[in-house]
């Protein structure tokens, strides 16, 4: 039995502590948004926060979780109430077939916690780990800067925090 | 209890099964000349197929066509809701499923907006007629004293009828007309508008949008064992060993076919590795050197046609030109695997699917399963981006060869990366001749053209044969022999012939049926290769005429709209003919309408190429389309943003790996794509909303321009001219030399 | 009497530092350019294959910089001294360095106007070259992009700060140039040495440096420091468990993978990916030469082959259900250290879906660990960069791939994984202090770790 806290509530799940993060979140917690693409950690659709950290699912067994705080696109608001990146995705309407965008919403929300307004090549740089096969890239880009000024503000980036 | 109408039936959400085949024939005894309906009306002319008014108030619209991420359920609804005079918010939307709408075949080709698009606008304009006559008829008014706005038929004194008090039985089932009353477009309040897209807040919030998402009561997850090349046969595998491993692990074997199906998704991938160690194999495919894969293509058979034959071509001049252009295999690549939910109750198969055509593929499942047609099910449910046939039918025979096996369980196939890489049919090499001539005032006089392609369809088309799994049965299918795909539309020889008038001209198609690697449709089919070839050559012939590129174009094209796009590109880009630019950097330009029949295309592309290592970096990128009327300027604008950044990563990376064996792209770091930093600075889309004109399709006319203007923007930059793709670095920096 | 001794000493120095001072001028050699189209381009294409095993462009280009324009820190003990621009700008480059003056910096290590150049700078290496060679090299620098870049002023501590410094440093520690042919030895293997000694420059890495940076030539080629990474010994000073033969060594060259050891990681990328660039016989020559590194008992090398071979595949992890055993792993012995149970426990999660073998998938398996270098290495630097920055194939190239596990594990995870790997696929000692080698390298991240 392993205990997860997942956007901040706690879960006990039973299964084989190598399992997958993905799969942990996908079928036991039925949390839909981080998606298989490749299980191999080349494509990032499967990109969720560790603490402060992005990283790929597939490959983070929940073994390694035990303390550590982890989330994911449902933890960044809701329909209802869409938090800042998911509200800027949907003014950018940056989709296409939408299948890499919890991942890259994820890794954005990792990159504007660490770094209050990012240049466009340091937006680049840190979302080179997250592929888009429908070519939406730009409307991403686009969205990623429209988050960074909503947040300005409203979140004090992490390494502040920690001095 | 009440009279199971249509009504109720849409107002609870239940399945309407109506027997489609029948109506258009119903319709037609006794008619002589039927005159020709639009689009897709012309097979399924009942209205209510199309729309249909619930007890609730709620408009429920039917498409046979499919959301692939190219945002056709949003301008589908809003062709409705301008037609109908409906807040879009009211539409519900169903999709691609034999049980509930037309066959529309498959939702390709950029033709959803010209079938369905067209059928819906007129059924629901239709439909509002019919609401008016009803409203009329309960008021006792003329109907031109009547009009529709808000869901509701208004009378000049101030009464009004909402629309789900005149439905209320069978009005709206009857046949369409040929013609029907349309809205000036330039009264539109809806159609021409950016609306946001209906999918996109459900897919940033988490919702379960994905057949990927699926979930069923006792769902179990399957594993398909793939061989490790093609036609391999399975000899032996160790069953006994993998069905102790945790998670109720069981093995589904028929010939070559084996799959283990588990409680948990990690423990059918831990058991299907467990298979795969146990698995033996007798392989027996050889596939042609990579190397000299064109010439192998060019040698194998071929049936070979004139598409075009004009005046009397000849290669007697001064300035004559040839060039030989090349285009390897290449992936879709869809981000996310395919996947499959199946689920055999009784007798009745349904299948949850993101294929691209639901009713071929129930025709082929059910061929495959020798099972009746009408005991079969396929529902459209999205799944990643497909950009053509993909793995998706696959996946669904595989789901449905297992749930046949585990009668009663909801079963999900989900593939593996290297099996979507290693599996999926590519989009097939193709290589093409280009030679021409021109005048003493610098104008084409002789063009011709042969191209070597093999099909672009593979898709399941009726028979078992095209779907992967049935191809390894213990009584296999064998896939169906490959047929070319006529001209205007084409396959391989898809925009082949040229938009510019040329007065002497010889375009020739080589069909190779003998294909040595899957190959199947993927985006743009033969225009990709063909534009690229075509507008490289042009700008070759451009340099000898000593004319610039763009004026060139201009020179060779009489159609109004094509001139358009290209001088809004010209326009907005800043494009001066004879600029001076700096070494390293150049532009490209690049033109084509799509099939000769749908969209414009136009685009003018920055780049630097650095002369140490041959890397291309991309500046800006300016184009225009016209798709006739836009129904949704922004969806447009997105599909050819995405286009562009598509095309451009075929264009600088992408060529399929292979040995004599199988094949070597199995994952993305085997087979590399455009990353974020080496995206272009930017790129701008003009939409030229043409109000009014017919909807041409557009998903796919930017793929070929792309490619010819990088291609045409590097050889700017490099001072180089490369005619085969993918233009690595590598091999720029060949070309370029120390 | 004091007075007098003291007088004496302070003559003495001022004498002995006047001569050191005379010793260490140089004068300006007068600017002068040839154009770049007078230069042949045969001899422009051998001096790329030479810039391609000198890996000039590495140091000489930053990151998103222009290449050859400079502005690479080159990270020493005394500070950090940044590769300068030598695009044939005749401001800021070398456009105005004659022949001569390109090959006094490549031999003795000054520059055009006199200036003595530090020696992060390998002219101790360079001045191997023969003169047709630097001919070439002068050749290809001459026709590259000229790009106007102001090269950066090197950061150093007293008293290195001082350039006469360097003008000491060669006189204590710089040697003849020239490598002497070794007549019992093949054409190959001669060319091998050469290259190595000179325009390759491997010792730079590969060689451990003294108090004062200079390679210490009585344990050459046992292992040194490149930007951060430990480079490992060469020939049979290597770590590794398998011989480094020569068809070992240029496969990894010449291809970037060797079945017996694995891929480059590292700066070790560039040098490989350059070397694609470099005449295959010139790759194989430095194979050859390499190969002969150390102790060469062939009988010995065979028997330490088969052997490593073999415990690297007892200590595989197999797929379960493969060989009709169940395991992820071999049990730690009672007394295990509990970290490395920890440790096997996190490995079988993260790492086994590649690092395991049989099954089918994925289909690119790294090399078995019981073989790699970097765990068997006297220090856990490599392993555990690795593990944080993933190695990464060129963004359009094809290539071997491992994702980073930065964020995923953390400190105290890492610890306990290289405690377990190295137990487990080693049979060399624990790690002395796998914690201060972790916490020394989160103080100097690489670019792939830092998060912007």
């Amino acid at each position: 039995m392993i205990e997860l806290n997942v956007n901040g509530e706690t879960h006990r799940v039973d299964v084989d502590p190598r399992t997958p993060l993905l799969y942990v979140l996908r079928n036991d917690l039925k949390l839909n948004a981080a998606k298989f693409g490749c299980g191999l950690g080349q494509c990032g659709a499967c990109t969720v926060l560790i603490d402060h950290s992005p990283v790929f699912s597939c490959l983070t067994p929940i073994s390694v979780l035990e303390g550590r705080y982890v989330r994911t696109v449902e933890g960044l608001g809701s329909a209802d109430k869409p938090g800042p990146v998911q509200k800027a995705f949907i003014d950018e309407q940056a989709a296409q077939c939408g299948y890499c965008i919890p991942g890259m919403m994820m890794r954005a929300q990792a990159l504007l916690e660490r770094t209050a307004s990012p240049s466009d090549a340091q937006i680049r740089q840190a979302m080179a780990p997250n592929l888009c096969r429908c070519g939406t890239q730009m409307r991403i880009l686009r969205a990623v800067k429209r988050a960074a000024k909503a947040m300005v503000g409203e979140l004090t980036p992490v390494r502040e925090a920690q001095k | 209890m009440s009279a199971l109408t249509r009504r109720t039936l849409l107002a609870t959400g239940g399945a309407v099964v109506v027997s489609f085949a029948l109506m258009p024939h119903a319709f037609a005894q006794g008619q002589q000349q039927v005159p020709k309906l639009p689009g897709s009306l012309d097979k399924f002319p009942m209205l209510d197929s199309w729309v249909g008014v619930g007890a609730d108030g709620r408009v429920t619209v039917f498409t046979g066509k499919a959301e692939l991420g190219q945002g056709i359920k949003t301008a589908l609804i809003q062709c409705a809701a301008e037609a109908l005079e409906v807040d879009p918010e009211i539409i519900t939307i169903v999709t691609a499923d034999t049980a509930r709408t037309a066959n529309e075949g498959y939702t390709a080709g950029s033709r959803s907006m010209q079938d369905s698009g067209t059928a819906i606008l007129q059924a629901a304009a239709q439909v509002r007629g019919i609401l008016i006559e009803l409203a009329a008829a309960r008021f006792n008014l003329p109907p031109n004293q009547l009009r529709a706005k808000s869901g509701a038929i208004i009378a000049g004194d101030g009464r009004s009828v909402a629309y789900k008090d005149l439905v209320t039985g069978q009005e709206l089932h009857r046949p369409a007309q040929p013609t029907s009353q349309l809205k000036d477009p330039k009264t539109f309040t809806i159609i021409g508008q950016p609306a946001p897209r209906v999918d996109i807040p459900g897919k940033i919030t988490g919702a379960p949008m994905y057949v990927q998402d699926l979930r069923f009561e006792g769902m179990l997850h399957a594993r398909v064992l793939r061989p490790p090349s093609y036609g391999a046969t399975l000899t032996s595998v160790d069953t006994a060993t993998v069905e102790r491993l945790p998670g109720e692990v069981k093995v589904v074997r028929d010939g070559s076919f084996a799959a283990v199906v588990a409680q948990g998704e990690f423990q059918a991938i831990e058991a299907l590795n467990a298979l795969a160690a146990t698995a033996r194999w007798q392989q027996t495919a050889t596939l042609p050197d990579s190397r000299k894969i064109f010439d192998t293509l060019r040698g194998l058979p071929s049936n070979d046609s004139t598409i075009l034959n004009k005046g009397s071509p000849s290669l007697q001049s001064e300035h004559a030109l040839r060039a030989t252009y090349r285009r390897p295999y290449q992936l879709h690549g869809s981000i996310g695997p395919s996947c499959a939910v199946a689920k055999l109750d009784g007798d009745a198969l349904t299948i949850w699917t993101h294929s691209q055509g639901v009713y071929p593929l129930r025709d082929s499942i059910a061929d495959m399963l020798h099972m009746p047609q009408d005991k079969v099910r396929c529902i459209h449910v999205e799944g990643s981006g497909c950009y053509g046939h993909n793995g998706a039918d696959d996946a669904a025979a595989d789901a449905a060869l297992i749930a046949r096996a585990m009668p009663g369980r909801a079963i999900r196939v989900q593939w593996m990366r290297e099996d979507e890489h290693g599996f999926e049919p590519f989009g097939p090499a193709m290589t093409s001749d280009i030679a021409a001539t021109l005048d003493a005032g610098g104008k084409i006089m002789s063009w011709l053209y042969d191209v070597w392609s093999n099909t672009h369809s593979m898709r399941p088309q009726g028979s078992g044969g095209n779907l992967l799994p049935a191809q390894y049965l213990a009584q296999p299918f064998s896939p169906a022999a490959p047929k070319p795909s006529p001209q205007p539309e084409g396959a391989g020889d898809r925009n082949a012939i040229p938009l510019y008038t040329v007065p002497n001209a010889h375009v020739v198609g080589h069909f190779i049926p003998q294909m040595p690697l899957r190959v199947s449709a993927l985006r743009a089919l033969g225009a990709y290769h063909n534009v690229f070839a075509i507008e490289s050559f042009m700008d070759e012939l451009a340099a000898l005429a000593k004319v610039d590129p763009v004026e060139f174009r201009l020179r060779h094209l009489d159609d109004e709209r094509a001139r358009a796009v290209i001088t809004t590109v010209a326009e907005q880009f800043g494009w001066q003919p004879n600029a001076n630019l700096s070494r390293g950097r150049g532009r490209g330009f690049a033109f084509a309408r799509y099939k000769n029949l749908a969209a414009y295309c136009a685009l003018a592309v920055e780049a630097e190429v650095e002369h140490e290592t041959g890397a291309v970096k991309l500046g800006r990128i300016v184009a225009a389309i016209d798709a006739g009327q836009a129904v949704n300027p922004d969806g447009i604008r997105n599909q050819t943003e995405g286009a562009i950044v598509q095309s451009a990563s075929w264009t600088l990376y992408e060529a399929v790996r292979f040995d004599r064996q199988a094949i070597l792209s199995r994952d993305w770091s085997s087979f590399p794509t455009i990353r974020f930093p080496a995206l272009p600075e930017s790129i701008e889309v003009h939409v030229i909303n043409r109000p009014g004109e017919k909807f041409l399709g557009a998903g796919e006319a930017g793929q070929g321009p792309a490619a010819a203007a990088v291609a045409n923007a590097v050889a700017s930059a490099a001072g180089v001219r490369l005619r085969e793709l993918p233009l690595t670095a590598r091999r720029i920096k060949a070309a370029i030399g120390v | 009497m004091l007075g007098r001794i003291i007088a004496g000493l302070v003559v003495a120095i001022a004498v002995a530092f006047g001569a050191f001072y005379a010793w260490a001028w140089h004068g300006e050699i007068a600017p002068a350019s040839t154009p770049a189209a007078l230069f042949d381009p045969g001899v422009v294409a051998k001096g790329a294959k030479l810039a391609a095993i000198g890996n000039c462009g590495t140091c000489h280009t930053q990151a998103g910089g222009k290449p050859y324009a400079g502005g690479f820190p080159v990270e020493t003990p005394f500070g950090t001294v940044y590769g300068s621009n030598i695009t044939p700008d005749p401001e800021t480059g070398i456009g105005s360095w004659s022949q001569a003056a390109f090959q006094r910096a490549l031999r003795e290590g000054v520059s055009r106007r006199g200036d003595h150049l530090y020696p992060a700078f390998p002219y101790d290496h360079f001045r191997h070259m023969s003169d047709g060679d630097i001919a070439a090299l002068y050749a290809f620098m001459m026709t590259r992009q000229p790009v106007a870049l102001k090269s950066r002023e090197p950061e150093l501590t007293f008293p290195m700060n001082i350039r006469l410094s360097a003008a000491a440093w060669k006189l204590i520690f710089l040697r003849g140039g020239g490598i002497a042919r070794d007549t019992a030895k093949s054409e190959e293997w001669n060319r091998g040495a050469y290259l190595v000694a000179g325009i390759g420059h491997c010792g730079s890495c590969h060689t451990p440096r003294n108090a004062f940076g200079a390679e210490k030539k009585s344990d050459e080629f046992a292992g040194g420091m490149g930007e951060g990474w430990r480079a490992p010994g060469l020939g049979s000073k290597s770590p590794a468990p398998a011989p480094w033969t020569q068809a070992q060594l240029y496969t990894y060259l010449r291809d970037g993978f060797a079945d017996q050891h694995g891929v480059p990681a590292g700066p070790m990328q560039p040098v490989v990916r350059n070397l694609q660039k470099a005449d295959d016989a010139d790759v194989r020559a430095m194979a050859t030469y390499i190969s002969t590194l150390g102790n060469q008992d062939r009988a010995l090398a065979d028997r330490n082959l088969r052997d490593a071979l073999d415990f690297a595949h007892a200590r595989a992890v197999r797929v379960p259900g493969a060989t009709g055993s169940a395991t992820t792993g071999s049990s730690p012995p009672a007394n295990a250290d509990p970290a490395a149970t920890a440790g096997a426990a996190i490995f079988a999660g993260a790492c086994a879906t590649c690092h395991r073998s049989g099954g089918g998938l994925p289909i690119a398996r790294p090399v078995a660990l019981g073989l790699s270098t970097a765990v068997n290495a006297p220090e856990p630097t490599g392993f555990v960069r690795t593990v944080l920055d993933g190695i990464h194939p060129p963004p359009d190239e094809a290539g071997r791939f491992m994702p980073s596990f930065n964020g995923t594990l953390t400190d105290a995870q890492i610890i306990a994984l290289a405690t377990y790997v190295r137990a487990h696929y080693s049979r060399q000692p624990p790690w002395a202090n796998v914690a201060a080698t972790l916490s020394q390298i989160r103080r100097q991240p690489t670019a792939a770790m830092e998060a912007p």
